[in-house]
């Protein structure tokens, strides 16, 4: 599953980064863009639980991310790989 | 001051939020400095401190950043300072490396990236007494020997274990000890293993808190809430304009009729001619046509200071983006085009929130369409000549429709010109949206106002000198060659700025206006409610009592010149104060040229479509 699947109040786990997209004329590439998820904290095993979402489309989305609060675009959050929490 | 004579140099770097400003205001007090970094728009602050063994030490406040990685302007001049990369600079001596002690995890991966960079290195834990109160507990030596480096903690803001981490500089100055310097860009797989290492050294030494922050995410709860949040943040920006207006407003005409009652001394001991014309309309007008702008500019930043120290800017951010998406502008470009209704040239100084370069540059260029306040009286004065004070549809009033057409037109005008440069021309209107949301914060006064002073200071130096002797070039044009002794037309009319606007009235005549009015626009370039008087001065009436003037006015134009002279103060670049601060902001000349071919364009072709218009329908 990826991280913007999920809605407001999903906890989980961060399993990985897929390296794609974001590498389109004048985009900053999807290695520039794992190396800036991971310097946010979005490393493998780090737990999360999203508390907000915007207005419209429900997006950006904030989440909190182990100890830091960290918000970004679900277009962002798509490549974070992760595993839901199923027991609430 | 070279560095051999200040000697030793250090650098305070960190996360943003770290409290890293207020370390550095607590060492250097009003020892401070600003300037730029040669080439780029970055600001490099530095002051002086004494250490307890007696060093005279520079501090050097460098952009928070999670990486030495550069990914803006900002963290750029972080690295090549680190990295002692920046011509005519050497490496700092020792780096201070500030961190929040409540929020140690992203920071303990930057200090091992740090480490590799071979300088003696400080960690400095601040705002301990934050995280003493949430129960954290640290092992200082344990950190201090697991990272390899001095731990110290600090409060910047109660002045707490600042002699602590002066001596552990003292000592780190003292020892040659500089390791081998191997730092690169990090790769994906050393981010990761670094934060591995970064979080087995967290939970070794560091207990999480027994009584944690749950303050923040009960403010978030309703800040951030899709609906309350949007209507809070809508509250606040109501709140910050009116302050902006009205409480400037009464300085602004107490700095206005200061600098009026000091030309008019000046007339009175001056004896009449040049000498006084350039004293009183060249310099004391010049002056105060930038010490007039500081109220709103200090009250603004005051506002944009204040809810940034809180750690209210990255949820207004998050509020924003969305919306703020559909033309192409980040998130952050949301404050400082509202600022821009006020006056563009604050709205331009506080676009520096905005870490992206183009994103950044969008925002400038179209910053000066939003309606700006010294359109107003241009506005008024046209509206009140040619609209009909009357109602329509039952309810509103012609008058305040027009008004407010002009102000939906300068909006869109801006939203449509973001999205073009953004859609079209840059096409990279996927600058990531990730940031941190900080805990937040009680301001903490000092800081504030000294960052409010700051600002001032900045305007007036940097900004205020270019205005100022532009306002100079602007009488210079409208005095002279003075008038013959028995001319029979205004002044003005024989001098530069008057032989300019004839000249270019061909190229105006299409778009309807008359060649008083090109004139007119010459000494409008010094700020636009200015075009008010100089139309006074062209027409020989008093430009002041606008009765008159809009009398005068409604029996010389024809309503499509009226029409196409509104819509021409819609987008025209008729101020070059903000052309002024936009080569200050910007770093040359290459961007206010852009925006005022662009705006010139736009404002030209607009007027034709309206002149025209008007002249079918209603002729």
């Amino acid at each position: 599953m990826r991280l913007s699947d999920l809605n407001k109040g999903d906890r989980g786990l961060v399993k990985g980064i897929v390296p794609e997209g974001h590498d389109g004329p004048g985009e900053i590439g999807h290695d520039e863009l794992e190396r800036r998820l991971l310097e946010m904290g979005f490393v493998e095993g780090a737990h999360f639980h999203i508390l907000h979402e915007g207005l419209v489309g429900r997006d950006p989305i904030a989440l909190r991310l182990d100890d830091t609060r960290v918000a970004l675009r679900r277009r962002e959050a798509r490549v974070i790989l992760i595993e839901r929490d199923t027991a609430p | 001051m070279s560095d051999a004579v200040l000697g030793t140099r250090i650098a305070l770097v960190g996360n943003p939020n770290s409290g890293k400003t207020a370390l550095f205001n607590a060492l250097t007090g009003s020892r401070q400095k600003v300037a730029n970094y040669p080439g780029v728009t970055v600001e490099r602050k530095e002051g002086v401190v004494l250490t307890p063994a007696g060093r005279r030490v520079s501090v050097v406040d460098l952009p928070g950043t999670y990486s030495l990685r550069a990914r803006s302007p900002d963290e750029a001049v972080t690295r090549d300072v680190v990295l002692g990369r920046l011509s005519g600079e050497s490496a700092p001596e020792v780096l201070v490396c500030v961190a929040d002690a409540t929020n140690l995890r992203l920071v303990l991966r930057l200090v091992l990236e740090l480490k590799s960079v071979g300088r003696p290195m400080v960690l400095a834990l601040n705002m301990f007494d934050i995280a003493e109160r949430q129960g954290i507990r640290i092992d200082l030596e344990g950190l201090s020997r697991a990272l390899g480096i001095a731990v110290v903690t600090t409060v910047a803001v109660r002045r707490r274990g600042l002699a602590d981490l002066l001596s552990k500089v003292d000592m780190l100055v003292g020892g040659q000890e500089t390791a081998v310097a191997s730092w690169h860009e990090p790769s994906a797989a050393e981010i990761r293993k670094a934060h591995r290492e970064a979080e087995q050294i967290m939970r070794t030494y560091v207990r999480p808190p027994l009584r944690p922050d749950t303050w923040t995410g009960r403010l978030d709860s309703v800040l951030l809430h899709p609906v309350a949040g949007t209507a809070i943040l809508m509250a606040i920006l109501f709140l910050m304009f009116q302050a902006v207006f009205s409480w400037a407003t009464p300085i602004m005409d107490m700095i206005d009729a200061s600098f009026a009652w000091a030309s008019q001394a000046v007339t009175q001991y001056v004896p009449p001619g040049l000498l006084q014309s350039f004293i009183a309309d060249g310099l004391i007008a010049g002056v105060g046509s930038v010490v007039v702008f500081l109220p709103q500019i200090l009250i603004l930043f005051f506002f944009i200071i204040l809810l940034e120290d809180f750690g209210y800017m990255a949820r207004a951010a998050f509020l924003m983006d969305r919306l703020m998406g559909v033309a192409g502008l980040h998130g952050r470009a949301f404050i400082p085009l509202l600022s821009s209704f006020a006056c563009a040239i604050p709205g331009i100084m506080a676009a520096r929130v905005i870490d992206n370069k183009r994103d950044r540059l969008t925002t400038i260029l179209v910053a000066p369409l939003t309606t700006c306040s010294a359109r107003i009286p241009v506005y008024t004065l046209i509206i009140s000549a040619f609209i009909p004070d009357r109602l329509v549809w039952g309810f509103a009033n012609l008058q305040g429709l027009v008004m407010f057409g002009l102000y939906a037109a300068g909006i869109s005008g801006a939203l449509i010109v973001a999205f073009i440069v953004r859609k079209l021309i840059w096409r990279s209107a996927s600058e990531p949206f990730l940031i941190e949301l900080p805990a937040y914060k009680l301001p903490d006064a000092k800081n504030v106002m000294r960052g409010v002073l700051l600002r001032g200071q900045i305007f007036l130096k940097r900004a205020g000198t270019i205005i100022a002797s532009m306002m100079v070039l602007i009488w210079f044009l409208s005095t002279f060659p003075s008038a013959p002794a028995n001319a029979a037309q205004p002044a003005i009319d024989y001098s530069f700025a008057g032989m300019i606007g004839h000249f270019i009235h061909p190229l105006l005549a299409p778009i309807g206006f008359t060649w008083q009015m090109a004139v007119a626009l010459i000494p409008g370039m010094a700020a636009r409610e200015v075009a008010v008087g100089a139309l006074g001065t062209v027409y020989a009436v008093s430009g002041n009592v606008d009765g008159t003037l809009a009398a005068t006015l409604s029996h010389q134009w024809p309503l499509a010149t009226a029409l196409s002279f509104l819509v021409w103060y819609v987008f025209a670049p008729q101020c070059l104060s903000t052309l002024a601060v936009v080569r200050r902001e910007t770093g040359g000349w290459l961007w206010p040229g852009v925006m005022f071919t662009y705006m010139l364009t736009l404002a030209y072709v607009a007027s034709l479509i309206v002149f025209r218009l008007t002249t079918v329908l209603a002729g």
